[in-house]
């Protein structure tokens, strides 16, 4: 029987696996990634797209922490927006449509030209746990692989099974071979499985499709790219448009005559499904009044003419797909390339995981991606990345990097799957990061390249890029603070150009700059001084300048927040011996095992006296062993 | 996650409120000598302050108006009874004054402690001994059920109705804003600030209106302050006997010995009376007679209620003149007392000095008894209470109002500043979640699941 010995192990190459397997590698351990299939590395089974509201966040965070995903992305795009462009900061969002096969080509490549790294096809069925100590994985082989850690990123391959009307394929994503055995292994080590679903609308062949009959929705003029790295002036190309079309109430007629063929409504589908990303049967279901239903049309790469229809998924038999779609404007003509269905999967309960995503009760055992239970490229793409450091981490003796909800959205994503217990695929959204207005897209690197440095994956030479672009910005917001600009004719003839009021007085440059209609670049003309500046440096001292009343508020709440995160609970504590807790807190507590108070505070039917209660007893323990 | 943080700076009376003339106000916090400092008028900021000293000086309102003259103690982490930089006034204006000092504390930004709240900060700062950590416990956890038990079973249907409504409303729209961000190419912000603001007015007036109930639910609740005055032998004591249904040795013959005291909690039609001495509203110096005057006049306006009683068979005097041309009508009830003896004085004599309310009254036959009560509703409840109307009665209710309040002013400075829609979201989602204090609601995933619930999002 074959036998080999690696640092790390990574189980899965898609979007986590292919980041943690990198990660792991780049930090110099001896790692291998398994996939089932050489030619779906970093697949992306449905939307063609990659980033959007609060998913670009995350994909800008990946990249400061020294992630891939934003590097591959600005070579494969094919079409790119920033969404919210005309609201703040906080939630400009990066979107590109991805040109499918390039990206997972490009991801490949650079998979196999990275030293240290060995990607390999074969199943990984068994899991060796020897005193709650991961040792390795068996392949389907009988093939024995050693590791001192080991990361999961099985993505929705486990038990997978792909749906549509009464046919069931026991098939992950497209078709690819569904990973039978690991659940099993899992749950002889008393690992917690839950059962997602999720669903992908048809793909349709681009020359069946009447465009005259929808909205053309173009891509920025001026390119934006999503690595800190990327020079903006080498990626304007030409870009593909996508398209816009609508469901109507013929449509909606046929999915309600229709309905019981739907597997998840004649209760054949186990798992549940995400909110956000409804099929189509949902939709008519839930919002009856809505009499129609956006649609887009988008392309899945350049090298094919399938086309994505973004809004439409489902699980309805073949015929009634035919149907529906046949119903939609500009569709009425077009052929089916591949069928839309549901998928359902084994996911991890994942409260199972410490906020390092290293499993509480498997020392060396790590997992990310959408086998946590989330869903999106993106979302698998961070918790993969933290996953392969915190592995590499592990191997190195190392104190894992946890990323805390005021670093950055991988922080929220995470807590939030280690806390909350999740009941359908967790998806990233603007609205649950608290600190938003700090945790922009346009400062990932602020934020996180310190990490990204301390990981071993940021170079010297970019991380003091990085420290210079702060600093720089630091000096320039002190000096405009005090920069005053008299009330003359030639200030009030600039602010009437800019349609803004008159200054009866002398003003603070800083006043003038956060009025809405002027900014930091407009008003260098009032400025004699200015020093010239990189843009990126630039936009972060009008940011910071313009909305610093919010930003210093939302410091304070941080500052609070992370009182409460600095103060650890004991991993040996005994919730049964801390008196006067609720009993219903009592209980989510010794479920939850969180590592703060902070975290303790965020689990729900634990109450703000149960926390009190909890920082007392913990104090008083202290003096106890003293 | 909880708003109420770990770190704010609260207040609380310190002193049990007894009959007692003075009491402390305790404050605690990192921002506790600043924000106090706003409030207080005195030979210096009280940022200035040498740690653990005693300063002299007022406590003022948004007006500049004095509210109290007071010793302020100022100390400085670690070495306060909680381990946090602190402040205590020491009030000497009686009870009345002391809450509504405490308001203004609360005005400033600082919340109202919870129970057992300053303990633990001492715990938590090593400032008390580790034997009181689980009474400290006990009395968290015990004080925080029963109260809060206790104000979600005393609230009316009437209000947890309209605050559902006012949070079912306001998340809507959050969610909406949230969805549109999240969605931009399917939920559109054009023109949504115009009508938000036309909604947030609304609700905003919503609010208001329940906090201005509370002036007269805690004058339901905690009874009117009542101050009974006039010369000597008008009848004051005669009259506090009436209104407490038995006879009561009282203390008026030595005047200027106490302050403030309630002599008598007594029930009046619907409403309690909470009677005080009226020692001390005249000058026992006649040298300076007019001082007495000032004082008397500013011990009644501090009184909800002024029971000025004259005695119609005898002539007015200078003081009764100087007394009733100084009153305030909204606050002062005259009683024309003694209606029972042949009357020199009449109501048009009142009016030429006191255009308010008068009552013949007598204290011996009790003639008037009704007329005073009905003035007493009018004064108070616009002519009676309203038994369907609400009014709010708990101080935490009122204080999670005002706390509403504030985060919705918040939303329209930031739409009159310009801002866009994620500037305020957080601001909707506060007032939302200070609502649902006062229903005892936790709001968790509330906000992502309205997204989902209310709007059709997603590829």
């Amino acid at each position: 029987m074959i036998e080999e010995k690696y640092d790390v192990i990574v189980v899965g190459a898609g979007h986590a696996g292919c980041e943690a397997a990198l990660a792991a590698a780049r930090m110099g351990l001896s790692t291998i990634i398994f996939t089932v299939s050489m030619d779906s590395v970093a697949f992306m089974p449905c939307n063609p797209h990659i980033g959007g509201s609060s998913k670009g966040h995350l994909v800008r965070e990946i990249d400061a922490l020294g992630g891939e995903m934003a590097r591959n992305i600005d070579k494969n795009f094919i079409q790119s927006k920033m969404l919210n462009s005309s609201k703040g900061p906080a939630v400009h969002s990066l979107r590109c449509q991805a040109d499918k096969m390039a990206y997972s080509i490009e991801m490949r490549r650079v998979l196999q030209s990275t030293p240290k790294l060995v990607l390999r096809q074969a199943e990984v069925c068994d899991l060796m746990i020897e005193d709650h100590v991961v040792k390795g994985v068996k392949t389907i082989s009988g093939a024995t692989y050693y590791a001192k850690a080991v990361v999961l990123c099985t993505g929705t391959y486990l038990n997978a099974r792909c749906l549509y009307g009464s046919v069931i394929e026991h098939t992950g994503p497209n078709g690819l071979k569904a990973a039978r055995h690991l659940s099993d292994s899992l749950r002889a080590n008393n690992v917690e499985l839950l059962r997602f679903k999720t669903g992908t609308p048809a793909r349709i062949d681009r020359r069946s499709i009447d465009f005259s009959k929808m909205t053309e929705q173009y891509g920025d003029p001026v390119i934006t790219p999503f690595s800190f790295d990327t020079d903006p002036r080498s990626i304007q190309k030409h870009q593909v448009s996508c398209f816009l079309t609508y469901t109507n109430e013929h449509t909606h007629d046929i999915i309600r005559a229709h309905l019981d063929e739907s597997p998840m409504y004649s209760g054949v589908i186990e798992g549940t499904g995400p909110r956000y990303c409804p099929s189509l049967e949902d939709k008519v279901v839930k919002f009856p009044d809505k009499k129609r239903h956006q649609l887009f049309i988008e392309p899945e790469g350049l090298q094919t003419n399938e086309m994505y229809v973004s809004g439409a998924s489902s699980s309805m038999p073949e015929d009634v797909q035919y149907d529906f779609y046949h119903s939609i404007a500009g569709l009425e003509h077009c052929n089916i390339v591949r069928n839309a269905y549901a998928i359902e999967y084994d996911c991890l309960a994942s409260h199972q995981l410490k906020p390092s995503l290293e499993f509480r009760a498997i020392q060396g055992l790590f997992s990310g991606g959408q086998f946590n239970g989330s869903s999106g490229y993106e979302e698998a793409a961070a918790q993969g990345l933290i996953a392969g450091i915190n592995a590499a981490r592990s191997v190195q003796g190392k104190e894992p990097i946890v990323l805390s909800r005021s670093d950055g959205y991988i922080g929220v994503l995470i807590d939030d799957l280690v806390t909350k217990k999740l009941t359908e695929p967790y998806r990233m959204m603007t609205s649950r990061a608290e600190y938003r207005l700090l945790l922009r897209q346009d400062n990932a690197d602020i934020r996180l390249s310190k990490y990204g440095y301390e990981a071993g994956l940021i170079s010297n030479e970019k991380y003091k890029r990085v420290q210079d672009k702060i600093e720089k910005t630091r000096y320039e917001i002190d000096r405009v603070n005090k920069v005053f600009v008299g009330q003359n004719s030639h200030t009030n003839d600039f602010l009437q150009a800019y349609h803004s009021v008159p200054v009866t007085s002398g003003i603070g440059l800083s006043e003038l700059i956060r009025r809405p209609e002027l900014s930091y670049d407009i008003t260098a003309p009032l400025d004699s001084e200015r020093p010239s500046l990189p843009a990126q440096v630039r936009e972060q001292v009008n940011i910071q300048i313009k909305y610093s009343g919010y930003i210093e508020r939302q410091e304070k709440q941080v500052q609070h927040f992370e009182k409460l995160e600095d103060k650890l609970i004991p991993e040996s504590l005994d919730y049964d011996k801390v008196p006067s807790l609720r009993i219903e807190a009592r209980q989510k507590l010794k479920e939850a095992r969180p590592v703060s108070i902070g975290q303790a505070s965020r689990i729900l039917g634990v109450s703000p006296s149960d926390i009190s209660v909890l920082m007392i007893y913990i104090e008083s323990g202290k003096y106890l062993k003293d | 996650m909880f708003m109420k943080s770990e770190y704010d700076t609260i207040a609380a009376i310190a002193t049990p409120l007894s009959s007692a003339g003075i009491g402390i106000i305790r404050i605690s916090g990192e921002d506790s000598i600043s924000l106090v400092d706003k409030l207080y008028c005195g030979k210096a900021a009280l940022t200035s302050y040498e740690p653990n000293t005693i300063n002299y000086g007022h406590i003022v309102d948004a007006d500049g108006n004095i509210v109290d003259q007071v010793l302020i103690s100022v100390f400085r982490a670690p070495h306060s009874y909680t381990g946090e930089d602190s402040v205590e006034i020491n009030c000497h204006g009686g009870i009345y004054v002391m809450r509504k000092v405490l308001d203004l504390v609360y005005s400033t930004g600082i919340r109202p402690a919870e129970p057992g709240e300053f303990s633990k900060r001492a715990f938590l700062n090593g400032r008390m001994d580790l034997s009181e950590a689980e009474s400290v416990m006990d009395l968290i956890a015990s004080g925080n059920e029963a109260s809060y038990k206790n104000s979600i079973s005393q609230l009316s249907g009437f209000l947890l109705k309209k605050v559902k409504k006012l949070r079912s409303e306001i998340i809507h729209e959050a969610a909406f804003v949230e969805a549109a961000l999240d969605d931009p190419e399917h939920y559109d912000l054009d023109g949504y600030d115009e009508k938000l603001v036309i909604q947030l007015n609304s609700w905003e007036s919503e609010v208001q209106e329940l906090i201005d109930s509370y002036h007269q639910g805690s004058l339901i609740k905690d009874g009117i302050n009542t101050v009974i005055s006039g010369r000597p032998n008008v009848g004051k004591s005669s009259l506090l006997n009436l209104l407490s249904g038995h006879e009561k040795a009282i203390v008026t013959d030595i005047p200027g010995t106490t302050r403030d005291i309630i002599e008598e909690r007594v029930a009046f039609g619907d409403v309690i009376l909470n009677l005080y001495d009226t020692a001390g509203i005249r000058n026992t110096d006649d040298t300076v007679e007019s001082i007495g005057v000032q004082k008397a006049i500013d011990a009644q306006s501090k009184a909800d209620l002024n029971l000025y009683i004259v005695d119609s068979s005898v002539y007015l005097n200078d003081e009764d003149i100087r007394f009733l041309s100084e009153f305030d009508p909204l606050s002062t009830i005259v009683l024309l007392n003694k209606s029972d003896l042949y009357s020199i004085v009449d109501i048009d004599d009142i009016h030429q000095y006191f255009n308010g309310k008068v009552v013949i009254f007598s204290t011996k036959n009790g003639q008037g008894y009704d007329e005073l009560k009905a003035a007493v509703n009018q004064l108070f409840f616009d002519g009676g209470l309203d038994k369907d109307r609400f009014y709010i009665t708990s101080q935490q209710n009122y204080n999670d109002l005002c706390d509403a309040l504030k985060s919705l002013r918040l939303v329209d400075k930031s739409i009159e500043d310009g801002m866009s829609e994620d500037f305020f979201t957080s601001d909707l989602y506060d007032a939302y979640r200070s609502l649902g204090y006062i229903i005892g609601e936790e709001v968790e995933e509330d906000l992502v699941n309205k997204v989902f619930s209310d709007f059709c999002m997603g590829k």
